[in-house]
């Protein structure tokens, strides 16, 4: 162990990152295990209705955020591809901004959760009734909702996290998230209180937190490919 | 403690930062060297202790201790004093902050203030008494004239906010023993991400923050924005899909207590 201690510390973020993934990964297996195990009795049916479990402790909270981050980069893919009619500049790019955001962040969980775990979340599909995407005033609110209900989501999930590493990059990206609610809100309502509005923020000066089980409630008509998450009772 | 112990220790950010807030630079520079050099094991020996490892973590979780939360929260409370008191100051200036902005700045200092409340309460509750509210000098001894000049005023206005966001996830590792204080601050650094992107905007920047590039920041800002060009997080590249710009700017960055501290201390008097 002495003789170690002296070397560059270059790559010293990668490398005691993969070693926490390893260790992940480790807690994922015994959950893979236990899940075969308990599924041995009704295996054809398993088979049959392969509903996918978020799974257990760390890798739950991860796939949970990688739900959520395809459900963003989803959204915005589609109002990029065709945004809505008589949109502005500065919108357009807000809007492509936070497009570029969203799926970093979704491919981000996907490299990290797949290199924790074989446990991955498949892709999604979702789907978007009462969404008009012509429409300014549809896609800014759909926005709004979405970025409140990710700070909200990444707010009320941290306490769930036992990996002090994985705390840190939720924190890193639930500020970007509130960054873009912000940005959302103002265009929405310029020249108002609104990008921190008292329906968020609290007398007290917290803003929302949820608990998984009611982020999926709340999302739950965009998800078209379903999934349980029994560990936070959904499902 | 074994070596497997001591690795899982070195492997915990806020093990460094309790360090850090201790027992200064040079402690935190020799612990970076350790972590360093467990980061440089060989592949093959890193997996087999970090599954050993594992076990010890799941049988003891070795949180920050106690004293480490309540002093997250003290630091919490200097820069939430900092910022409450900026925004009280300007709006009571005659003639500075223009009427259509007026509001904006009402509601931020509406939670500023509920923060240093609300923080003061949190550490009473956990029987540590609330650090008192450091003097400051805005001017940051005759660098800026923020209650004079509506464009100073936002620019610092800018800096702290993204500051704050920067502390508070510094921070997590050593409030992450008390669930409760956890959540809160979470809600309380979202916060000032709203804020900070709204000042932002103001002054014609993006909401995020894209490399280092404070946007049309004065040089004596360049520790609030150093290191969130950083593009590589638990080892994936962020700017691989739509380039570092948009990388950087998906992730933002932790500063340490110490980092924060030496941001805020320019303008006690």
């Amino acid at each position: 162990m002495e003789k170690q201690i002296q070397v560059s510390n270059k790559g010293a973020t990668l490398d005691t990152n993969r070693r926490n993934f390893l260790k992940l990964g480790g807690v994922g297996l015994v959950v893979a295990g236990l899940t075969l195990a308990g599924c041995r009795d009704d295996n054809y049916q398993f088979v049959e209705d392969p509903v996918f479990d978020l799974g257990k402790g760390d890798v739950g909270i991860l796939n949970y955020a990688y739900a959520l981050e395809q459900l963003e980069a989803d959204f915005y893919t589609k109002v990029v591809n065709s945004f809505y009619t008589g949109i502005s500049e500065a919108e357009r790019q807000v809007l492509t901004d936070i497009y570029n955001h969203e799926v970093i962040h979704r491919d981000f969980f996907k490299a990290a959760i797949t290199a924790a775990t074989s446990q991955v979340l498949p892709k999604l599909e979702f789907k978007y009734d009462g969404i008009d995407f012509k429409s300014r005033t549809s896609i800014l609110a759909t926005a709004k909702a979405l970025e409140d209900t990710g700070v909200a989501a990444y707010n009320g999930a941290g306490k769930y996290i036992t990996n002090l590493d994985y705390l840190v990059i939720a924190g890193k990206i639930v500020s970007v998230e509130a960054r873009h609610a912000s940005a959302i809100r103002d265009l929405i309502n310029p020249g108002s209180g609104d990008f921190s509005g008292d329906d968020v923020v609290a007398a007290n000066g917290l803003d929302v937190a949820k608990e998984p089980k009611e982020i999926v409630a709340a999302a739950g008509s965009f998800f078209k490919t379903p999934f349980t998450w029994k560990e936070q009772g959904i499902g | 403690m074994n070596l497997l112990t001591i690795l899982d220790k070195l492997s915990d950010d806020k093990f460094f930062t309790t360090e850090t807030s201790r027992l200064g630079s040079l402690t935190s520079l020799s612990n970076f060297g350790k972590k360093a050099a467990v980061a440089a094991l060989p592949l093959g020996l890193g997996t087999m202790m970090a599954t050993s490892a594992k076990a010890e973590i799941t049988a003891a979780p070795s949180f920050a201790p106690a004293d480490a939360l309540t002093d997250a929260l003290q630091l919490a409370l200097v820069l939430e004093y900092l910022e409450d008191e900026y925004y009280r100051v300007g709006l009571a200036k005659a003639g500075l902050i223009p009427a259509n902005d007026r509001v904006v700045f009402q509601q931020i200092s509406k939670h500023e203030t509920a923060h240093v409340v609300y923080l003061k309460a949190a550490l009473t509750s956990l029987g540590t008494t609330p650090g008192a509210k450091p003097n400051f000098d805005f001017t940051a001894k005759g660098a800026f004239d923020p209650f004079n000049n509506y464009q100073q005023f936002l620019t610092l206005a800018q800096a702290f906010e993204d500051t704050g966001v920067r502390a508070y996830k510094g921070q997590a590792g050593n409030v992450a023993s008390n669930k409760g204080v956890l959540q809160a601050a979470l809600q309380i650094h979202s916060v000032e991400a709203r804020h900070a992107s709204k000042v932002r905007r103001m002054r014609a920047n993006k909401g995020w923050i894209e490399l280092k590039n404070g946007g049309n920041m004065p040089p004596a800002t360049d520790a609030v924005y150093a290191g969130e060009e950083n593009i590589i997080q638990a080892g994936y590249n962020t700017s691989t899909l739509f380039g570092a710009a948009a990388g950087s700017a998906s992730f933002d960055e932790t500063i340490t207590g110490a980092q924060a501290t030496a941001i805020a201390s320019l303008f006690f008097a």
